[in-house]
């Protein structure tokens, strides 16, 4: 390694320190409030490290790839790892009563050094160009997840970390075997060099993707990130999860893992993938997946009783809608004056998704701590009871529906309108339809929380820890929706990186 | 370019709303949040007093432009920060500025949840101005749903009746026809000869508007269709019949400050749409032009003005009745757009104009009405009308502004009723001669209803059984000098238009010129 390797690599070293730093605290101290702090203050170093290879403040660290061309710490990865150390900062301050609680007091440096370890992984996921790479960086992110769902040791949550575990092991074959048929095909690992190759390489006419062992490729490596990016048909683990495993866990999976999937596969198309008549081809098979992922995620959620299921199946219809703004692959994309918004309004989405989701599940979190009671009815009344939490879930909810001023809105349109710039109308007209029917389900939760009258009628709040962490969310969330051209402006430095993404 | 007026004037309700909510707390917050609210809508009126005087007449033209471009910098959808007033939206800003501040002041009885009710409230009249002065078609449309959630919650929350069931009707009769208009607006936008989403040219700012662009654009999606999305958004809100059926609903439920505000100036954003999208955007398009199906609207107008006076004279409930005569007077809206006639040579903008004056009218008058309806209920204690009688003796105050309300209804000549129909008629009836005779009728409907429920409300003598009981009827009090105030501030306008119209026809005038080109 070089020095500049190390550089390159800073942050995720430093986030693999800190998971060792937090071990070695809760060793020392029995106080969970400490762990948190330190965890919590440490994060400063990675995001410092992140923000200096943006900003280039210490010399002009070179970004460029590192590690025998397996990794490119390029604005595209930055951006994603802001959104993950964010997500990383918030689960910290929402668990930190959690891992004091009681049942939790013997895992508790465990359980955030695990976090810390998965976005370590997520990180490198990120910067990730490499197949192998990219394999390795995910096992290192799933491995932790697992023992996080499991780690009360309760039913429910052995179940929800085995299921997460085996579905883990499955798609990561199903990957295995599309990096496998991709490099026997190019001969290469690297995807810059997967692009080349495909270039020159003969194909076959009629024949989607040029050749069927691309094809079949493709299929497969889609097939591994859906499980990650929640995807119909491969969401069957999420409501399970979600309701099984601890709440912060939940949070930290819906948010954190989405984002370092859609990422990865983003890189993959655009990078290896990238050629202008294999992305109409990808396109078509993100637009089907896409329309499939909102219509079912947003119909099964509309009979859920049990919150944190409910927001599972949400999650699931909000990557169907992600996907639409990975399918919209503008017509004739080499050449063309304008990039497309498609990848722009994939990033402003999950970013606002990012707050948006982390507000409402700390919410929940902090709820159902106090209520023990995970069904929609426990909500019933929430406005008299509590009426700061009731006022972040609102807003939360309207921005998961999308309701015109807040991010999930202009993200929507952003992302609808890059389908219509694309020639998808149809699936345009299948998203709005599908908000229509989210509506449904989302105002249900909401009219329990305004109008309903409670059963229990005693005041409560929450603790101060989750509480900010909660509104800095919805904050952030409000920021980003009145001001969309913060994160549009952000995301289209980050995207100037993608070769594909360069205007002709 | 950024004069800051504007932004100020729309946001200044929301931002202290905020504040209120977070910062008043303690013993006597209520009553602070009510003084600071209703301080709040009194400097929110002074602002749109200066946008409606601050507008050069001889300048004519977009003016106190606020422009920050890199809004949603994104191809898919450029959209930007463009806020404008021209002759046609500073009427209507200085509207809700006087309806904002009497719907607060009217409000000053809420005992109930009084912190979230003032909210809903002042974000109500945000959103309100916000579409008034929008000049980017998505900013327009985001204004034009984010009114949704506040009234929403005020009917819902603080209405009587069937409060929920209102409420939602209401909710869902505009959301769908809010979707049918972000699909014309993309529409508009990925048409390739257009691709802006500027609602207006600015030739200082370089900006050319979609009606400039429309002219000579090939359209992707027909234009019959993109102007059908459009006006389906703008039926429902108007409301025109048959999509009027949320109105009497969400009128009857409502409290009586947010009838005031639905009734002054929510239908009016539709009207407002009307002239500046659906008249706008579609006179020299290819293919389809709103001279097309201008008859037809002359129809439908016709009937809603018919249908809306029928239904209103069998109401016996005073609210439900007003709600009923705002269907029949917004159909003359309607009456008025269709004056563009079937060619451009047709065209009257004496009609335009008279729908344009019609909604500040109806704005003001039925504002007043609602109050006074809101004023007799809050003593009497029902607002059914054979249980009422002979009030003149114990509230005559509210009885003679009740008049007042009803004789600008009916359009009596010196109150504004008068000058708004008038106008209409004259305009509409050179171009739609027999939709304008069947629609004159509405004006002795409105006679009737209107004339009727007063005499039976307010004189005769009070029915023996079942009435109001004489505990009740023995303690009548009439208006006090609170109650006097918002009353006050919406007379006022209807003398003033209605003896000098040129105040705002003027004004009306420049930006139909502007519009029609």
């Amino acid at each position: 390694m070089t020095a500049q390797d190390f550089w390159v690599l800073s942050p995720e070293i430093a986030m693999a320190v800190l998971a060792l730093v937090v071990i070695s605290v809760d060793l020392v101290t029995r106080s969970m409030a400490k762990v948190s702090t330190v965890a919590f203050v440490g994060l400063a170093v990675p995001v410092i490290l992140t923000l200096n290879l943006w900003n280039g403040w210490f010399g002009d660290p070179a970004t460029g790839p590192a590690l025998f061309d397996t990794f490119e710490a390029d604005r595209f990865s930055l951006f994603f790892k802001f959104i993950l150390l964010t997500v990383t900062a918030g689960t910290i301050l929402a668990s930190a009563k959690y891992i004091a609680s009681d049942r939790m007091r013997d895992y508790g440096g465990e359980f955030v050094s695990l976090v810390l370890l998965s976005v370590t992984g997520m990180m490198i996921l990120v910067s990730a160009t490499e197949l192998i790479t990219i394999y390795v960086a995910l096992e290192l992110t799933a491995l932790p997840v697992v023992a996080l769902s499991a780690i009360h040791r309760s039913k429910q949550g052995v179940e929800a970390g085995t299921k997460f575990f085996v579905l883990s092991a499955i798609s990561s074959a199903f990957l295995l075997y599309g990096f496998a048929y991709i490099y026997g095909f190019t001969g290469s690992t690297n995807l810059h060099v997967i692009m080349e190759r495909l270039a020159v390489l003969p194909t076959q006419s009629g024949v989607p993707f040029g050749s069927y062992a691309v094809l079949l490729s493709v299929i497969m490596i889609v097939a591994g990130f859906g499980f990650k990016m929640a995807v119909v048909p491969w969401q069957m683990w999420v409501p399970d999860v979600y309701q099984g495993a601890p709440t912060p866990v939940a949070a930290f999976i819906s948010v954190a893992s989405k984002a370092a999937a859609f990422a990865v596969i983003m890189r993959i198309m655009y990078v290896a993938f990238g050629n202008a008549n294999l992305m109409q081809d990808w396109s078509g098979l993100f637009a089907i997946l896409a329309a499939v992922t909102m219509t079912l995620g947003n119909t099964l959620a509309l009979s859920q009783s049990n919150i944190k299921r409910l927001l599972g199946y949400s999650t699931i219809a909000q990557a169907g809608y992600i996907l639409v703004g990975l399918a919209s692959v503008p017509v004739n994309q080499v050449g063309a004056t304008s990039a497309g918004s498609g990848p722009q309004g994939v990033m402003y989405y999950l970013a606002g998704y990012a707050f948006t989701n982390l507000a409402v599940f700390f919410v929940v979190i902090a709820i159902t701590s106090r209520t023990n009671d995970d069904s929609i009815e426990g909500l019933n009344g929430l406005l008299k009871r509590s009426p700061l939490l009731a006022g972040l879930l609102v807003f939360g909810l309207l921005s998961l529906l999308g309701m015109p001023p807040t991010v999930g809105f202009m993200a929507k349109v952003i992302v609808f309108g890059a389908a219509l710039n694309a020639n998808l109308t149809w699936l345009a007209i299948i998203g709005v339809v599908n908000t229509v029917i989210a509506a449904y389900y989302y105002l249900r939760v909401i009219r329990a929380i305004v109008f309903e009258d409670a059963v229990d009628e005693s005041k409560f709040s929450a603790d101060k820890p989750i509480l900010v962490a909660a509104g800095l969310a919805a904050i952030g969330a409000g920021v980003f929706g009145i001001a969309p051209f913060i994160m549009l402006d952000l995301a289209e430095k980050a995207l100037s990186i993608i070769p594909a993404m360069i205007t002709g | 370019m950024f004069d800051g007026l504007l932004t100020i004037t729309v946001f200044l309700p929301a931002a202290v709303a905020l504040l209120v909510t977070m910062f008043a707390r303690g013993e006597n917050s209520d009553q602070q949040i009510r003084w600071i609210s209703i301080g709040a809508t009194v400097v929110t009126f002074v602002l749109s007093v200066m946008v409606f005087v601050g507008y050069d007449q001889d300048l004519a033209g977009i003016q106190m432009i606020d422009y920050f471009e890199r809004w949603i910098p994104v191809d898919a959808l450029r959209s930007s920060y463009l806020l404008g007033v021209d002759g046609l939206s500073a009427p209507l800003v200085l509207l809700t500025g006087i309806l904002g501040m009497a719907a607060a002041l009217g409000s000053w009885r809420i005992k109930k949840r009084v912190r979230e009710y003032f909210l809903w409230l002042l974000l109500l009249e945000t959103a309100v101005l916000g579409v008034f002065v929008s000049l980017d078609l998505l900013l327009f449309f985001i204004f034009f749903e984010f009114e949704l959630i506040p009234m929403f919650m005020l009917i819902a929350i603080w209405g009587s009746g069937r409060p929920r069931y209102s409420a939602m009707k209401f909710v869902l009769f505009t959301l769908t026809g809010g979707a049918f208009m972000l699909v014309g607006i993309l529409a508009i936008y990925v048409t390739p000869d257009v691709n802006t989403l500027a609602m207006v040219s600015i030739p200082e700012l370089g900006i050319t508007g979609i009606p400039e662009l429309m002219a000579a654009a090939d359209f992707v999606v027909p234009a019959a269709l993109i102007f059908m999305f459009f006006f389906i958004a703008f039926a429902v809100k108007l409301p025109l019949w048959p999509l009027h059926s949320w109105l009497p609903d969400a009128h009857t439920d409502a409290p009586t400050a947010v009838s005031v505000m639905l009734a002054g100036v929510l239908l009016k954003m539709a009207g407002y749409g009307l002239l500046r999208i659906n008249l706008g955007f579609f006179q020299e398009t290819k293919g389809f032009t709103i001279h097309d199906v201008a008859g037809y609207m002359a129809v439908v107008a016709a009937i809603s003005v018919i249908y809306g006076g029928i239904i209103t004279i069998r109401q016996t409930d005073m609210k439900r009745l007003i709600a009923y005569s705002s269907v029949s007077h917004m159909g003359f809206v309607m009456l008025g757009v269709a004056a563009v006639g079937s060619s451009a040579a047709e065209t009257s903008t004496a009609g335009l104009n008279g729908a344009a004056l019609q909604m500040f009218t109806h704005g003001t008058i039925t504002g007043l009405a609602f109050l006074m309806v809101g004023l007799s209920y809050d003593r009497t204690h029902t607002r059914h009308i054979p249980h009422l009688g002979g009030l003149w003796k114990k509230m005559p105050l509210i009885a003679i502004f009740f008049l007042i309300a009803g004789f600008g209804s009916l359009g009596l000549p010196m109150l504004s009723g008068f000058v708004a129909e008038i106008m209409i008629f004259l305009g509409s009836f050179s171009v739609w001669p027999w939709a304008t005779g069947v629609a004159a009728f509405g004006v002795v409907l409105a006679a009737g209803y209107t004339l009727w429920m007063v005499q039976r409300v307010f004189f005769g003598e009070r029915p023996s059984s079942p009435g109001i009981s004489d505990d009740v009827y023995d303690n009548l009090t009439d208006a006090n000098w609170v109650d006097m105030i918002p009353v006050i501030a919406l007379a006022a306008p209807i003398f003033i238009v209605g003896i000098w119209p040129s105040v705002v026809t003027d004004m009306f005038d420049i930006g139909i010129q502007a519009v029609v080109r």
